[in-house]
């Protein structure tokens, strides 16, 4: 009978969420900006995988599901996004898509 | 199966870092791929196999190959390279990091007192029965929101038929 302890799965949540977050706040680029909001995602569903594996109920399976709903839809939305604002500026960079400044 | 939990756990994080450090975003994304391929691991060991199917089939299998397809069009070349290395200077990195490893200081001190507890694995059909259980409102939300992020991903993609030549003469005209 192997031990895991859903601790150290919350913690390996917490370090993998906070990994996205350096990327997105670091990255200028659009396209790793979203990757980094997909691992801060991902992190979240393995807390709750984890959270589950303690409780011992299928509610961490089925959140994750959802999360992963969402995510897909958030992905095809922003990917749309990032080829308008390619076509319109021909660059990723965030900060050329600036009119509303000032 | 603990030390493969640890294994899979490090591979995990060493692939996310290199996946948010690397200029080139392809193989940024291959990383991430090999990160997701980690957490799938660690969700089968803690006993939810069915999420560990998904994750490589749903997340790494299409919303990934999703991010490849676009990056394919996008066709980003050198130049794009050298832009990302200027971008990538270390004195960026020192306050988020500062932020982010007080926030994991917080979190991990947080989240103390978790229990350890035998390995017990979640069969698909438990999951199956939520789902269709307590939580079928949840299911048909997400369906509704996946319309919503079909339509809305329709029609941002949709090429507008006047080209964009007529905008700089200042009449924008839109074919529905």
């Amino acid at each position: 009978m192997s031990m895991i302890p859903a601790q150290h799965g919350i913690w390996i949540a917490a370090i993998l969420f906070l990994i996205g977050l350096l990327g997105v706040m670091v990255r200028r680029d659009i396209l790793f900006v979203l990757m980094s909001i997909e691992v801060m995602l991902n992190a979240a569903g393995l807390a709750f995988i984890a959270a589950a594996a303690q409780w011992k109920s299928a509610d961490g399976q089925v959140m994750y599901i959802f999360i992963l709903a969402m995510a897909a839809t958030e992905v095809a939305v922003g990917l749309a996004l990032v080829l308008l604002l390619y076509q319109r500026f021909k660059s990723l960079d965030t900060s050329v898509a600036s009119g509303m400044r000032g | 199966m603990s030390t493969a939990f640890y294994v899979a756990a490090v591979v995990a994080v060493l692939a996310t870092i290199r996946a948010i450090t690397h200029v080139n975003a392809v193989r940024a994304l291959l990383y991430l791929i090999v990160s997701f391929f980690g957490v799938a691991v660690m969700f089968y060991l803690l006993g939810a196999p069915f999420a560990a199917a998904l994750e490589v089939i749903t997340y790494a299998g299409a919303i990934m190959v999703l991010f490849v397809f676009v990056m394919m069009m996008l066709n980003l070349g050198p130049t794009a390279l050298r832009q990302e290395r200027g971008w990538l200077a270390p004195s960026m990195w020192v306050g988020p990091g500062i932020l982010c490893g007080v926030l994991l200081g917080e979190l991990i001190y947080a989240a103390r007192g978790a229990q350890t507890v035998p390995f017990t694995t979640i069969e698909p059909a438990e999951v199956a029965m939520a789902l269709f259980g307590p939580y079928v409102l949840g299911v048909e939300l997400a369906s509704v929101l996946l319309l919503a992020g079909l339509v809305g991903a329709y029609h941002l993609g949709y090429r507008k038929r006047v080209a964009e030549v007529r905008e700089k003469s200042g009449a924008i005209q839109e074919v529905a």
